[in-house]
């Protein structure tokens, strides 16, 4: 499977946020997306997961599971938010996603208390969501990355209020995925502690 | 003066939830024993005695009706005593017994107005009428479930009793005028032939099943008011210990 | 589907959720009615059932623009449109478990708000007929409303500006039913099937206009 993106490039209301990028990843590949404060990452991650509409380019998958006309059907979408409910439990969250999302092609979930365990949270799944700490709700919105399973991951911010241990867990699940022959694409300041990824360096449109 | 320093010391004991749990534990199979037993004998009087000549048997829901009409007023009173124990005194019981009293005055109100409106039906002919004590009533049962609402709504504990507290006072200042306009209101439209059953003052046949009743009630309510304090401080406990939990978790795991 | 279904009706039902709001908002309205017009029980007996609707219209609107403004705020519904189910069977779901979280309890209350309004039997049947009928229709209504106002930081009032023109048609034909039940000349079943009609149209438009509408807000 290959993800390519050729010559995209974004519009927020007047503002060209940027132009023609290009960038092709195969499977076990990934992207980190390097840039300062709005040069539009958040944006890019966006215009992949098919939230904003580019404004010209093109978005392509090679070679995958057939039936599947935008990457974005394929992808994970970590945001700034963590799409958690804080009424309801950790695991009624997680089991929701689970259900909602469905596997993609050519892999499957693992279970939630599995998940929990491989974010370093097993035992307080019966909690609501609310009751955990900002560092612990991120952690479980990654558990959500695993209980279904998608090829492609947008992580945007991903270790933002994480501390450096819960960062090398983190660092661990990418490679995990990496490893099964996922993509990852993600925006970050800090260093993803992965083994020469891809990266891309956003500029910011100049007028 | 030391009665009166022993007095407080066990009012202040009071305070601590623990103490207050042991109490209850001790005090609530009694109460409710008592209260059993005086329904028994409430109810038992209440089918006996003989029914009005002019409402034939519909009068015995009167022993059911005025007992929990009055409850529901009187629920109301230890909601405004337990607001004022939260703002003025600070008791860290008061908040719970007001918001524990709340589903049961609603509960007592909404068994006045039912009975009422079964008695109503056979006796005036109407399931409901806006009669003025009728109408207080009624607005004294939708203030109870704003505050249900209003408890159920915040999260954190601390923050709602005092706001509920504010809320269970103005409603206590406020009732007596609700009451007032609404009989000025009333009878200005109302014809005076559908008001209160004038007729008969109460004979002592219908008084004693009905002072009895009376009684079980209100022990039924002091049972009910001291378990639903225990769930409260037992809920409030079991919220923090999962909250501790969740600040626990995922430590020792992560340790390096 | 179902895990979508579920899930929004335990929220609602969850503390802060708006199942027991809406129901009160419902009874408090209906109460104070009679406060103004006088406590003259033929006059509530023939202005009741209009009463109820306009109660039951309100109280269904209250809780609508948090419909999906509570998924965007935690992030939810970038989730939401990400999917490969189709967007309109989101919203379809969503609109159907806000209707039963929010809108059956007002059916059920609505028999016991009739006695205070000293309808007789026949009134409140035809009123809770007509209303569970006709109030799914404002709930889809109000969504492509609430999907509108999903990106405007204070859009709860606006909703209801947007919703009540909208919804006028339901009220008319769920009242002249209710009517038509009661009063003789006038036959009942003509306005009930054009309510179901109304009823039946907006399940279908109101899920695609929200739908286009909430691909379009995203940014």
């Amino acid at each position: 499977m290959r993800l390519l993106a050729e010559g995209l490039s974004a519009r927020r209301g007047e503002d060209l946020i940027f132009n023609d990028i290009s960038f092709s990843l195969a499977a076990g590949e990934a992207l980190v997306v390097t840039g300062p404060n709005g040069s539009g990452k958040s944006t890019l991650l966006r215009v992949l997961a098919g939230l904003l509409r580019a404004e010209s380019g093109r978005l392509s998958i090679e070679n995958g599971p057939s039936g599947f006309a935008h990457p974005h059907e394929l992808s994970h979408y970590l945001g700034h938010r963590n799409a958690m409910k804080r009424e309801l439990t950790v695991e009624e969250n997680l089991s929701f996603w689970q259900r909602f999302l469905g596997d993609s092609p050519g892999g499957s979930g693992i279970d939630l208390s599995a998940a929990a365990e491989a974010v370093g949270l097993a035992g307080i799944a019966q909690l609501p969501f609310g009751y955990l700490s900002a560092g612990q709700q991120r952690r479980m919105a990654m558990a959500k990355l695993l209980v279904a399973y998608r090829p492609i991951w947008l992580l945007d911010e991903p270790t933002a209020a994480l501390d450096v241990s819960a960062d090398r867990l983190f660092a661990g699940l990418v490679a995990a995925h990496l490893d099964h022959g996922g993509i990852v694409i993600a925006a970050t300041h800090q260093p993803l502690g992965i083994a020469q990824p891809k990266t891309l360096q956003m500029k910011g449109f100049t007028h | 003066m030391s009665e009166n320093s022993l007095a407080i010391r066990k009012f202040s004991d009071l305070a601590n939830p623990t103490r207050f749990l042991a109490l209850a534990d001790r005090i609530l199979p009694w109460l409710a024993a008592l209260a059993a037993l005086f329904f028994a004998a409430g109810l038992w009087l209440s089918f006996t005695t003989e029914g009005d000549y002019q409402q034939g048997e519909t009068v015995r829901i009167m022993y059911v009706h005025v007992p929990s009409a009055w409850l529901s007023m009187m629920c109301y009173t230890v909601m405004a005593i337990s607001a004022l124990g939260t703002l003025v005194w600070r008791h860290p019981l008061a908040d719970v017994s007001a918001k524990s009293a709340a589903p049961i005055g609603a509960s007592f109100t909404f068994l006045a107005l039912v009975t009422g409106s079964f008695w109503g039906k056979p006796m005036w002919g109407t399931w409901w009428v806006w009669d003025a004590r009728l109408t207080s009533v009624f607005v004294l049962f939708l203030m109870y479930l704003g505050l249900i609402a209003l408890n159920r709504a915040m999260e954190d504990p601390a923050r709602s009793a005092r706001v509920s507290a504010v809320l269970i006072l103005v409603g206590f200042v406020n009732i007596p005028i609700i009451k007032f306009s609404v009989e000025w209101w009333n009878t200005l439209h109302q014809p005076a032939s559908v008001m209160r059953l004038d007729g008969p003052t109460i004979d002592p046949e219908f008084l004693r099943p009905l002072l009895v009743m009376a009684v079980a009630f209100t022990l039924l309510f002091f049972t009910l008011h001291i378990a639903a304090m225990r769930n409260e401080i037992w809920r409030r406990r079991v919220t923090s210990l999962r909250r501790q939990a969740a600040r626990h978790a995922g430590r020792e795991t992560l340790a390096p | 589907m179902i895990a979508l279904f579920f899930r929004d009706l335990k929220l609602s039902v969850r503390a802060g959720g708006g199942a027991m709001i809406g129901v009160l908002f419902f009874m408090t309205v209906v109460a104070v009615i009679p406060f103004g017009v006088g406590p003259d029980l033929n006059l509530l007996a023939r202005i009741g059932p209009a009463i109820l609707w306009i109660g039951a219209l309100l109280a269904s609107l209250l809780g609508l623009d948090r419909l999906f403004q509570a998924e965007r705020e935690d992030g939810s519904l970038d989730l939401l449109l990400m999917q490969e189910t189709p967007l309109v069977l989101t919203v379809f779901v969503k609109c159907a478990a806000h209707w039963a979280a929010t809108g059956l309890p007002l059916v059920v209350a609505s028999p016991f708000l009739g006695l205070f309004m000293n309808m007789n039997e026949l009134a409140i049947g035809a009123t809770m007929l007509t209303l569970l009928a006709g109030a799914p229709a404002i709930t889809f209504i109000g969504a492509v409303g609430a999907a509108v106002a999903v990106a405007l930081p204070r859009g709860g009032l606006l909703v209801s500006i947007l919703v009540l023109p909208l919804a006028i048609p339901v009220l008319i034909f769920g009242v002249s039913a209710t009517y038509a039940a009661v009063e003789d000349p006038a036959p009942f079943l003509p306005p009930f099937m054009i309510l179901l009609a109304i009823t039946l149209f907006f399940a279908v438009i109101g899920p695609v206009a929200a739908a286009a509408a909430l691909k379009h807000s995203a940014d």
